[in-house]
Formats: structure tokens, C-alpha cells, sequence
């Protein structure tokens, strides 16, 4: 059981690492909040990786995160001014608020709990198997399927 | 002709609603061995040939606006919208799959076919062949009830006709128009095919696993077609400006990898049903869940659900989707439970490591891969019912939750083929992974010495290289269990015949197509991981570029030799002309154009490509400084993108091999000539079939 406990609070310690990391300098900063913003054009694209012509929005969009940038603002509050302004669709992923960190943990949980539930699964059916006494006969069965396996396949 | 293709639509629902009902009584008859004036046989085979006659009738229905679209007839609305007179002519033949109405004839047209070779077919067996056709008919009747009464291609304007049309919307004039769409459409149809067998086969009580050797070939194939048809579409998104590279995470992208990942899962599952009949409940119903995807990717392109780059063809047609998908789940179920003591397993899984276990995982993983895409393509819709406010799900969460899925999917990819069928013995796992995990190993400690530093995850927020080192050490793994597999068949075969290795290799695969065209397939996707982790090292550089200026990125030496403009009838154009040097060699000329289509008055981009095995230069032409007249030129160096392309070829390959029979061990003495060639075969140490 601690073994599984130290197991659980190992991942979760890298799931909050991988989610939470931190930033750098400004270049950084400006590459990262980039990607954590859409074009409001309607293209659907990432803020910084907008590269459709004539698009009215990404320039602008950029040269606002420019100047919070030098403002010294930080990454919260500039993603946070970005939404007040063109709304919560601007983010390009639900921030790990209220609600919206529903969006995060509900794919990996999904994935864990069905290995756990496999793994369960089959231990049961391991043991029901277990329980079952071999017939007499059974153990003729090994030699004849690797006899079969043997003539029926390279 | 308008009057002529309305009323063959109108022919195919009649001839399509006798298949359905007709179908239905007789095989009524038949299960209940009720009384008939005319034998229940022979209404089956009115059925049959009715179905046929649909097929007829929705071609007729497609000729007929093919043939509006190269005759210019303006007067049918859908030609009007969607092609100009200059349209170049491959073009006004895509006009059948550019906008809403044409793309649901193609849908009907191509599900017509599929039944049309289903009821030809039909010897290879009747009763099962005959429920198979008669729910394919349902099917076709709600996509011709669609096209005779929701979205009708043949309606005429209203008004005077128009001289000429509004033409092509500039995003779809690319070659790949005139494929990708047909390609995707092929293989979400085609799911319809597998799912009539295993519902008819779940209805009938159908005994055995002969429906799946019946469909196997149908779902391989369909499954082949959308792969095509996901990569072909990533191709243009990655050549045409504005579509977010080759995948973007679009809800309408989305919509086409649910039924691939489903698909890939049915075809591992089914291979425990075959060998061991385990899982019988989990393929039906995974064969359901593929082919409902397919219409609700369907549903999400054209009900305006989400908000997607190719929502063009949206339209009030969501509400008889959204019918339809209730009627499809609702039938499922019911005979599910009706029928479900004859799903029951013939054996359990006995041990958590064996083969029959990684195919368990590889399709837990693989459905939670689907519902992940699923989960954050519907999750806006979620949050504006539960907050009162949309959200964006886009690159970031799929980037963070959905790759790592990916990765934990390559790794089973490459583990599973080491494991034996029932249980493997822990001599046997150590024998077997000791080479793939030493080549794992020693992959990684290259990628970390070329500068590959995973740990930057920790120190900024930079998953690129995270995920790259992980793509290249599992690829490595997951490559060296393959060719160990083929190499260790391969020795024996040619130990025994005296052949050189690579004629072993041939005839190993030969001897077991499926088995080792899996594994060509398995090869391709590690391929395709390759080329994507390669976006984890994109450069870019954007300059004004007059005559004989010049910038450099990566070994590469763009020089502007000259830029002008030209016109034709269907667009203007300005283009630069740039020699791209390597060193002081000059390699290629590439002419990054920017279009102006008359009939649509919408600018677009053609990007000029230099791809090579390393990397790509990626030119684009992002306008002219009005001050200088001089161009901007976008130049991205985009690394190992040619691999992605070269996995699909591969995952084409393998599927190809994959769907050859297999060649007979008495065959394959008389080949070599040699009658050790048959002892051969029984000495390779196979670890299971598939």
C-alpha cells in the first residue's frame, strides 16, 4: 500500500510540475504567452504561429503582449487583461480554474482508471481461472497446441 | 439535366427504401420461418437486385452534377456557389465534394458503391450478406432522404441565371482537393461496411468468426483510405497558408482521428477474436462506436456545433444527423442486449504479460486517446452549458494531455510483438527486450548529446524537446523489436533454403502477411513520430528582400533574383523568384506566389517548398513593403516534416502486404525447390500469429 501511495504522490508531483512550470526572460515569456493565446481572426490559429496573409488581428495581438511585456506585468495578468479584452476563447487552453481544470484532469483519470480497472480485470480472471481444477486431459492440451502452432504458423 | 439528377435521387431513395423494407420482411420470414406467398428467398434477392439498381441511380445523380458543373449551368444553385467558368476543370470536378450538398451525394454515391460490390458478393455468404445489405440500405435511405428534402443539389436560383459562377472558395484550388476529400470520405463510408456485417452478425446469431474473415479485408481497406485521406489533408493544411500547419487540432481534424483511433483498435481487438474468441462484446461494440464517429464527425463539419476552420458547409442539417445518430445507437443497443449471451468469451485473459494483454492495453489507450479528442472537442460546448461562456480547446491541452497518450501508445507498439500469446515467462521477456531496450538506451544518449535536453521541460515551459527525446528513444525500441522479429524469421528461411536475406524477408512476409505487414505498419508509425518531433526544432525568419538581398537560416542561403506579377483568367498573381544556396552551391529556385482569384475577389498564398530527408524550407511570399515595392519573404526551416510523409508511404506499404493472402507452406517449398523450405517454417521460433 505504501509502495502505491509513494507511487500515486510521485505522479501526482510530475503532473503539477508538468502543469505549473515556470517562466523565464522576456523572450521566453513572449514565446510562451504566444502560444497560450488564438488569433481572434476566426482562423483558429495560435497567436505567434498566426501565418495567414493580410490577418487584421495577429500583429496587433502581438504588439500588445510586447508592450504588457515591457510593462512588467506578469504572465497571469497579462493572459487575464488578454481575456478581459477578447473574451475567454482568446486562451488557447482552459486555464486550471474552477470549472475549466475539469478539462485537464478528466482525460488522464480516464486513462488510469481504465488500466486499473484492466489490471484488476484480468487478476480476477487469473484467480477464477486458478480456482477451476484441470481436467485430466489438460495436460495433453500444451503438447497438442504446440504441435498445432508448430504446423500452422512460420 | 438538373430535372434528370433530381429524379434519379429520387429513383435511389425508392429502389434504397425496397432494399430496407424488403430486406426486412423477408429476413423476418426467414428468422421466424413464417408463411409467405412469396418465398422469403426470393424477396431477398429483389432486395438485393433493388440495391443494385440504387447504386445505378445515385451515379446517374452524381454524373448529372459533374455534368452541370463542366457545362456551366448556373441555373442549378449548388454549381452557381461553388464554380466559375474559369475554374480549371479537376476543380469543377472536386465542385461535387465542395460544398454541402455535393459532399452528401458524394457520401450516398460512395455508400452505394460499397453496397453495390457487398450485393455482388453476396455468395460468399448469403443470409449474412443479405442483413449486411439491408442495414447498409438504412443507411443510404437517410442520406437520400437528405438529398431529396434537406440539402438538394439539383436546387435551380430563383431569378434570372447568372453569367458566370462565384467560383471556388481559393483555399480548396489545391491539387489535393481533388483527393483528400474523396480519400476521407472512402474511409468513413467505408465503416458503414464492417458495421452492417457486425450488427447483421450480432442479429442473426451469426455462428463463428467467419464475419470478421468476411469484413476483414472491407475494414482494412476503409481503414487505409482514412489514413490516406487524415494525411493527404494534413499534407494541404501544411502547404496552404492559414490551416495552422499539418495539424492543427481543428474540432473538424478531430472528427476524422475519433474513427481512425476506434478503427486501429477494432483491427488489433479483432485478432483476439479470432485467435482466442475473447472480446466479442468489446469488438461489436467498438466496430459501433467507429462507424457512429464517422457520422459525428460528420455532424460536427456541417451542424455548426463547434467552431472549425473548414466550417464552410454548415447548415441546419445537424438536427437529422443528431436523428439519425439516436436511431443508429438506439438499434445497437437494443440487439446488443437482446442478443448479448452470444458475445460471451471463449477464454480469459490468464496473464497480465502476454499478448493477448498489450492488445488490451493497446486499445485502452487507444479509446483514450479518441475520448481525450473527443473530451476537448466538445469541452467548449461544455463550458458554455455549465459557465455560460465558451473556451478554446486547442493546441496546448491536446499538446499536454493527448501526446503523452501517444507516446505511452508507441511504447506498447513496440513491446507488444515481443510478447507470447497466453503468457510469456519472465526468460522469454528478458531474451526478448534486452536488444530493443539497449537500442532505447543508447538512442537516448545520442538525441542528448545532438542537444535534445528533456529536462528543459522543468526549466521553461518547453515540452518540444520532452517529447522529441521520448518519440526518438521509443522509435529506436520500438524499431529494433521490429527488425529483430523479421531478421530472426528471416535467418531461419534462409538458413534452410539458401536464400539471401532479403529474398527471406520476402517470402517470411509472404508466409504471414498480416503478421508482418503489421509489423511494416508499426514500423511507418514510428516514422510518422519521428517527423512530428521534429516540429519540437522549427526556425523562422521573415525579411524584405529587394534584387540580389539575401538571408540565412539554418545551412541555407536565400537570394531574391527577381519578383513580378502575372495573370490569367482565373486569378492575378505576384511572385518572387529565389535561388537557395547551400554553401556557395546553388540547389533550387523557388517562387513563393500570393493569388488574387477573380470570380471569389480572396487573396491566397501558394508556399514554395524545398523538402529534403533533414529538413524543409518553407518559403512564403507575405506581400510587398508599399514604401520600397520590394517583397517580404517568410522562410521556415522546418526539420524532418519528409518523414511523416515517407511513414504514411510506409503504413501504405505495410496495409498492402497486410491484405495479400498468405502464401502456403506447401507453396513455398515448391518455390524454393527445396522441401527443407517446409521444415523451415515449423523451425522459426514464432512467438503467435498476428
Amino acid at each position: 500500500m505504501s509502495k502505491l501511495f509513494r507511487l500515486g504522490r510521485g505522479i501526482v508531483i510530475v503532473l503539477v510540475a508538468v502543469l505549473t512550470m515556470g517562466s523565464a526572460n522576456t523572450a521566453v515569456r513572449y514565446n510562451e504567452l504566444g502560444h497560450k493565446m488564438m488569433c481572434v481572426c476566426g482562423c483558429n490559429q495560435i497567436l505567434i504561429e498566426c501565418n495567414h496573409l493580410g490577418c487584421p488581428d495577429s500583429d496587433r495581438m502581438l504588439g500588445e503582449l510586447r508592450v504588457s511585456l515591457a510593462g512588467g506585468s506578469n504572465d497571469d495578468a497579462i493572459l487575464t487583461a488578454f481575456q478581459d479584452k477578447y473574451g475567454p476563447t482568446v486562451l488557447a487552453a482552459p486555464m486550471l480554474t474552477k470549472f475549466n481544470i475539469v478539462a485537464w484532469i478528466v482525460p488522464p483519470a480516464v486513462l488510469f482508471l481504465g488500466i486499473a480497472a484492466t489490471v484488476i480485470l484480468v487478476r480476477r480472471w487469473r484467480l477464477r481461472a486458478a480456482a477451476i481444477p484441470a481436467s485430466p486431459r489438460a495436460t495433453e492440451f500444451p503438447a497438442m497446441r504446440e504441435r498445432i502452432r508448430r504446423e500452422t504458423q512460420l | 439535366m438538373p430535372t434528370f439528377g433530381s429524379f434519379a435521387l429520387l429513383l435511389a431513395l425508392a429502389l434504397s427504401g425496397y432494399t430496407l423494407l424488403a430486406g426486412a420482411v423477408a429476413l423476418y420470414q426467414i428468422a421466424m420461418r413464417a408463411r409467405a406467398r412469396v418465398a422469403p428467398e426470393r424477396l431477398a434477392e429483389t432486395a438485393r437486385r433493388a440495391g443494385i439498381g440504387s447504386f445505378i441511380a445515385t451515379t446517374a445523380a452524381a454524373f448529372a452534377l459533374v455534368w452541370a458543373a463542366f457545362n456551366n449551368d448556373f441555373s442549378v444553385a449548388y454549381i452557381l456557389h461553388h464554380t466559375n467558368r474559369a475554374l480549371p476543370g479537376p476543380y469543377k470536378f472536386a465542385a461535387l465534394w465542395s460544398g454541402q450538398e455535393g459532399s452528401l451525394l458524394l457520401w450516398a454515391w460512395l455508400l452505394s458503391a460499397y453496397g453495390f460490390v457487398l450485393r455482388l458478393r453476396h455468395k460468399v455468404d448469403v443470409k449474412l450478406t443479405a442483413y449486411a445489405s439491408t442495414i447498409l440500405a438504412g443507411v443510404q435511405v437517410f442520406f437520400l432522404l437528405l438529398l431529396n428534402f434537406a440539402a438538394m443539389p439539383f436546387s435551380l436560383v430563383s431569378g434570372p441565371v447568372p453569367q458566370d459562377g462565384f467560383g471556388l472558395n481559393p483555399l480548396l484550388q489545391y491539387p489535393e482537393m481533388v483527393i483528400h476529400p474523396p480519400m476521407l470520405y472512402l474511409g468513413y463510408v467505408g465503416f458503414a461496411v464492417p458495421f452492417a456485417f457486425a450488427l447483421g452478425a450480432l442479429m442473426m446469431r451469426y455462428p463463428g468468426e467467419k464475419w470478421i474473415h468476411i469484413t476483414r479485408r472491407w475494414t482494412m481497406v476503409t481503414w487505409l483510405f482514412l489514413t490516406c485521406g487524415i494525411f493527404l489533408g494534413a499534407h494541404w493544411a501544411y502547404s496552404v497558408l492559414g490551416w495552422g500547419g499539418y495539424w492543427g487540432w481543428d474540432p473538424v481534424e478531430n472528427a476524422s482521428l475519433m474513427p481512425w483511433l476506434t478503427g486501429t483498435a477494432f483491427l488489433h481487438s479483432v485478432m483476439m477474436q479470432e485467435k482466442r474468441g475473447m472480446m466479442k462484446s468489446w469488438n461489436v461494440w467498438l466496430i459501433f462506436s467507429t462507424f457512429m464517429l464517422a457520422i459525428f464527425g460528420t455532424l460536427l463539419t456541417r451542424s455548426g456545433l463547434v467552431s472549425s476552420v473548414h466550417a464552410f458547409a454548415q447548415s441546419s442539417i445537424g438536427t437529422w444527423f443528431w436523428t439519425f445518430l439516436i436511431i443508429v445507437m438506439s438499434v445497437c443497443l437494443f440487439t446488443f442486449i437482446l442478443q448479448r449471451d452470444h458475445l460471451k468469451a471463449e477464454n480469459k485473459l490468464e496473464s497480465l504479460v502476454s499478448r493477448e494483454s498489450s492488445f488490451l492495453f493497446n486499445n485502452l489507450v487507444l479509446l483514450a486517446a479518441c475520448f481525450t479528442v473527443l473530451w476537448g472537442t466538445l469541452f467548449p460546448v461544455l463550458s458554455e452549458y455549465i459557465q455560460g461562456n465558451k473556451v478554446t480547446v486547442s493546441a496546448p491541452f491536446y499538446n499536454r494531455v493527448a501526446v503523452p497518450i501517444g507516446l505511452f501508445l508507441l511504447f506498447l507498439t513496440g513491446i507488444g510483438p515481443l510478447l507470447a500469446w497466453r503468457s510469456s515467462s519472465f526468460k522469454s521477456i528478458r531474451k526478448n527486450f534486452v536488444l530493443p531496450s539497449i537500442a532505447g538506451l543508447a538512442a537516448a544518449v545520442v538525441v542528448i548529446a545532438c542537444g535534445v535536453h528533456p529536462w528543459e521541460i522543468f526549466t521553461t515551459n518547453e515540452q518540444g524537446s520532452f517529447y522529441a527525446f521520448f518519440a526518438f528513444s521509443l522509435g529506436a525500441m520500438v524499431v529494433t523489436a521490429v527488425s529483430a522479429e523479421f531478421l530472426r524469421g528471416a535467418g531461419v528461411i534462409s538458413r534452410h533454403t539458401s536464400q539471401n536475406l532479403f529474398a527471406s524477408m520476402v517470402q517470411l512476409c509472404r508466409r504471414n502477411t498480416r503478421r508482418y505487414g503489421g509489423y511494416i505498419v508499426h514500423f511507418g508509425v514510428v516514422v510518422i513520430f519521428i517527423g512530428i518531433a521534429g516540429s519540437a526544432f522549427n526556425q523562422s525568419r521573415e525579411e524584405e528582400l529587394g534584387y540580389k538581398q539575401s538571408l540565412n537560416i539554418g545551412p541555407y542561403r536565400v537570394e531574391c533574383q527577381s519578383y513580378s506579377q502575372d495573370s490569367n483568367a482565373n486569378y492575378d498573381t505576384e511572385y518572387a523568384l529565389l535561388d537557395v544556396y547551400r554553401g556557395s552551391k546553388k540547389i533550387t529556385q523557388l517562387a513563393p506566389e500570393k493569388r488574387f482569384y477573380a470570380a471569389s475577389q480572396q487573396p491566397s498564398t501558394i508556399v514554395a517548398n524545398h523538402s529534403t530527408l533533414a529538413w524543409d524550407l518553407y518559403v512564403i511570399y507575405a506581400g510587398k513593403n508599399p514604401d520600397t515595392g520590394q517583397p517580404i519573404i517568410k522562410v521556415f526551416l522546418n526539420p524532418l516534416i519528409a518523414w511523416i510523409w515517407i511513414g504514411v508511404g510506409i503504413i501504405v506499404g505495410g496495409t498492402g502486404v497486410a491484405l495479400f493472402p498468405n502464401m502456403t507452406a506447401a507453396l513455398a517449398a515448391a518455390r524454393n525447390r527445396v522441401p527443407a523450405a517446409a521444415q523451415a517454417a515449423a523451425a522459426v521460433p514464432a512467438r503467435g500469429g498476428d
